[in-house]
This record gives C-alpha cells, sequence and structure tokens, in this order.
C-alpha cells in the first residue's frame, strides 16, 4: 500500500481544479450567449448559426450572459488571487522565455511533445495559460466597457470609445476560443493529463 | 437497476475503491449531461428552473445598476460633426407602421403621484425653457448612433408638477401600444430630457412625434416615444420589452 502509493505525486491544488471547471463551464456558456447577442446586430459581414448559440433570442442571451459573468469573474478572482499568492503562477507558469515557447510550439508541431512529467507545464503549455488568463482579463474590461459607457466611461475610453470597445471585446474572444481549442486538442493528443485535472494525481514519471 | 448491478460486480471490493470509481462515474455523466444541455441551448432556457435563475439574476442586476448609478456622472457629448446621418429608425413595427399623432388636440396626461395633473398641450410644452444635447444612443443589440435631441430637462418638469420625486418609478404609456418604466433616480439624472426637436427640427413621427423622453444613461429601448401619458408610481410597471425578460434597469 505504502510502495503504490507513493508512485503517485500531486500536481493540480484543489483549487485550480475547482476552478478550472467552473471556468470552463462559464466561458462556454458566455461564448455560447455572446455569439447570440453578437447575432442581433453583427460587427462583421457574418453571423454565427443559431445552433451553435445558447438563450434562443437576443433577450434570453443576454440574461445568460449578465448572470454568467457574475460567476466568472468571482471565480477568476479567486484563481487569479490564489495564482499570485501562492506562488502557484510563479512555480508553474514562470519562467517563460519565447526562444523555449517557440521550440516547445515547434516540438509540438512535429509530433514530440515535451510533456513527459505532468508536474511541469511545457513553455507551449505556459505560453497558452497566461495567454488565456491575458484575454479574460481584456474581456472582462472590454465587456465592463460596452455594458457601462457611462458609468465606467474612463474603462469605455482606455478602448477608444464604445465602438472600438466592441470589437476588441469580439477579436479577443476570438483568440481565446482558438487558445481553447488548441489546448482542448492537445489534452485529446495526451489524454492523460484529463483525469490529472480532476484527480490533481499523476502517476510519477520514473 | 444500475446501481445494484453495479454493487453485485463490485461485491468483494474494498468500499474505498467502489467509491472512486462511483465518483469517477459521477463526474463522467455530470460533464455529457451538462455538454448535452448546453447542445439542447434554447430548450435549456425554457426550463422553468432554470428560467427562475435566470430572472433572478436579471432582478440581481437591476440592483447592481441602481447601485452603481451615480446621479452626477454625465453621458459624454459629442459635437455636431459626429452626429450620425442618417439616423437609424428602430421599434417593434417596420417605418410605414409608424403612429401619427395629431399635434393640435395633442395633450400629455399626468396620473398618480403628481400634485397637478392638469394636462399639457403643445404649445404649452414648447414654451418651457429648453436645452439641447449631442450625446451617443446605444440599443440592446448592440449597434449605436449619435443624435442631437431638444427638449425641457425632466427633472425641473417634475419639479414644475409636483411629481412625489420620493416614488421609486415613473411609467409611460405611448401612442403606438408601446410602454416602458424608470427608476427615479435617472428620471431627474440632469441629462435626461423630455424632447421635442430631433436634430433641431420638431420630432419627425418616425422618432416619436410629439415627444421622446431622452435618457442618454440608458439603452434605446428605455427611451419612450410617442408619449401619452406618464405617471408616477412606488408599484413596479415593468414595460412592453422588458416583461419580456429584457433588463428593467438596462443603465449605459
Ligand atoms: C472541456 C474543455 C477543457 C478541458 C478538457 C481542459 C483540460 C485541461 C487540462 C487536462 C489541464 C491540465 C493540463 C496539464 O496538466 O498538462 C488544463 C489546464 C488549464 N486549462 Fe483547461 N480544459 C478545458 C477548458 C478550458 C477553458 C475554457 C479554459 C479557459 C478559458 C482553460 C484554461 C486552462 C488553464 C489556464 C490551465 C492551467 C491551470 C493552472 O495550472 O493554473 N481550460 N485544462
Amino acid at each position: 500500500m505504502e510502495a503504490a502509493q507513493a508512485q503517485w505525486v500531486k500536481i493540480h491544488p484543489l483549487i485550480v481544479r475547482i476552478t478550472h471547471w467552473i471556468n470552463a463551464f462559464g466561458i462556454l456558456i458566455m461564448v455560447a450567449s455572446g455569439w447570440r447577442i453578437y447575432n442581433a446586430s453583427p460587427l462583421f459581414p457574418f453571423r454565427i448559426p443559431n445552433e451553435l448559440t445558447l438563450g434562443g433570442w437576443l433577450a434570453g442571451a443576454l440574461q445568460w450572459h449578465f448572470a454568467a459573468m457574475w460567476l466568472l469573474v468571482i471565480n477568476g478572482i479567486v484563481y487569479v488571487t490564489y495564482g499570485v499568492v501562492s506562488g502557484h503562477f510563479r512555480r508553474k507558469l514562470l519562467p517563460i522565455t519565447p526562444r523555449a515557447v517557440f521550440h516547445d510550439v515547434q516540438e509540438a508541431l512535429r509530433g514530440r511533445l515535451a510533456h513527459e512529467d505532468l508536474s511541469v507545464y511545457n513553455a507551449a503549455q505556459r505560453a497558452a495559460y497566461l495567454a488565456i488568463i491575458v484575454c479574460a482579463v481584456v474581456l472582462v474590461f472590454s465587456g465592463l466597457a460596452i455594458w457601462k459607457p457611462v458609468q465606467l466611461q474612463e474603462i469605455t475610453a482606455i478602448f477608444g470609445g464604445y465602438e472600438s470597445a466592441r470589437v476588441v471585446h469580439f477579436l479577443t474572444m476570438a483568440l481565446l476560443v482558438l487558445i481553447v481549442v488548441v489546448h482542448v486538442v492537445m489534452v485529446i493528443l495526451v489524454p492523460r493529463t484529463f483525469p490529472t485535472m480532476i484527480t490533481g494525481r499523476a502517476r510519477r514519471a520514473s | 437497476m444500475k446501481k445494484r448491478t453495479m454493487e453485485t460486480s463490485l461485491a468483494g471490493h474494498s468500499p474505498k475503491l467502489i467509491r472512486s470509481i462511483e465518483r469517477r462515474l459521477f463526474l463522467k455523466q455530470g460533464l455529457s449531461l451538462g455538454a448535452l444541455a448546453l447542445l439542447a441551448g434554447c430548450d435549456l432556457t425554457d426550463d422553468e428552473s432554470v428560467q427562475k435563475l435566470l430572472t433572478g439574476m436579471s432582478r440581481w442586476n437591476d440592483g447592481a445598476q441602481a447601485w452603481l448609478f451615480n446621479p452626477n456622472k454625465l453621458a459624454p457629448e459629442f459635437p455636431e460633426s459626429a452626429i450620425t446621418k442618417p439616423f437609424p429608425f428602430n421599434a417593434f413595427y417596420s417605418v410605414d407602421e409608424v403612429t401619427l399623432v395629431d399635434g393640435k388636440d395633442y395633450k400629455l396626461e399626468l396620473e398618480g403621484l403628481i400634485r397637478d395633473k392638469k394636462p399639457w398641450t403643445l404649445p404649452e410644452l414648447y414654451a418651457l425653457p429648453q436645452t439641447s444635447q449631442i450625446t451617443r444612443h446605444i440599443c440592446v443589440e448592440g449597434w449605436s448612433a449619435i443624435g442631437k435631441w431638444s427638449g425641457v430637462r425632466f427633472s425641473d418638469f417634475l419639479a414644475r408638477v409636483g411629481a412625489d420625486t420620493s416614488a421609486k418609478y415613473i411609467g409611460f404609456k405611448c401612442a403606438d401600444d408601446y410602454y416602458t418604466s424608470i427608476d427615479m433616480a435617472t428620471a431627474l439624472h440632469p441629462q435626461t430630457l423630455l424632447t421635442f426637436r430631433f436634430a433641431d427640427q420638431i420630432l419627425p413621427p418616425k422618432y416619436g412625434f410629439p415627444m421622446k423622453l431622452r435618457i442618454p444613461t440608458k439603452l434605446g429601448f428605455k427611451n419612450p416615444k410617442h408619449i401619452m401619458s406618464m405617471f408616477v408610481t412606488n408599484e413596479y410597471p415593468g414595460g412592453y420589452w422588458e416583461d419580456q425578460g429584457y433588463n428593467w434597469f438596462s443603465g449605459s
């Protein structure tokens, strides 16, 4: 029994696992309802197929969007606060250099994933996770800019006004969705990582 | 049934192992249930308990926006050169179905918690001190347009007729059967105007003749056009879109 347990190492703290899955659920709702809101007055010459959207019509989509935003923001604050205060970000997402990211992305593209030791994120992962965090922050602030262009007009001004804040909000969503799609594809390619994000444990690389 | 077969087949294994397998199954089922529910997007929104939760959150958002509302914060104003031309028409009907109100017989009716309920004719309203604003009209659909409106400051009008400004709501009934209502704090905001002119001309029918309440701190649908009567009340009056699920406060 002792020997068997010794082969397992804890790699994902409980707070990270809980906030990760709440976040994945919240992002899904925000994106799907956001697409329906987009369709009410598309910024670009295309629409999102209604089958991919949430809410049924504009009012329903807005209800989902403005309900899930609270879940997502509170959850995000817990995750980022924990990440900074506990040293989780410093330990797992840093250091990061453009060279290392470039190298690891190339390796990944060649099918040689540098993810043998599951307790360490490779540089491509670090870049992706940091980019996700930055995107989420930009999404929250550009969202506030278009939700409250009078009360929070200082934020709206940072984005160059109401209309450009809308563009920033949409493009940041598109970038986030792209990164998340790559993220999920990587999980499918390295399925060993999936249970670790639920149980928190991985078999020690030997 | 399912549970029983699982117990039988697991007989003899340690309770800890069984618990851990059950937990994994639960997680798997939970995840696929969530995915299914989301695939059925609009059905999910119609579900009664989900709708209750969403409506509750919308009420919560009314409160959050009332809390955030700063009575001294002004909406940005723009130069004449920024005005959107042509200014878009928008209503729950098409532009050739616009209601035509006869200005000669028109009288604005006042009801509810108002001291002086004498109806107002258009010449009487036009004779009140007028101000203008060039502000951004933002639609709940996401688009926006900049326009110029002129009229009487709504807080001055409310003071003149002796409205009870400690009441919670002001409701509006319109000639096109539209109706809506706003909170008193927004009604008293210095940029909330009872307007009779658009782009320096008497409001054309498509922009709300004989008058539109212009509220640059709220979304477009909270700016009633063709107003026939208004009432001050403490009972939540709702609105045409609000009763169908749009957020009531809808502040900008
Ligand atoms: C169904 C969709 C998703 C799956 C299956 C999934 C799976 C995973 C897995 C297995 C890990 C651990 C990777 C490893 O140990 O190497 C992880 C980490 C992470 N995921 Fe996801 N994920 C999903 C959606 C998302 C979404 C939507 C976001 C953000 C918008 C996200 C952001 C992150 C971040 C930031 C980390 C790093 C967490 C940390 O260590 O602080 N994931 N995910």
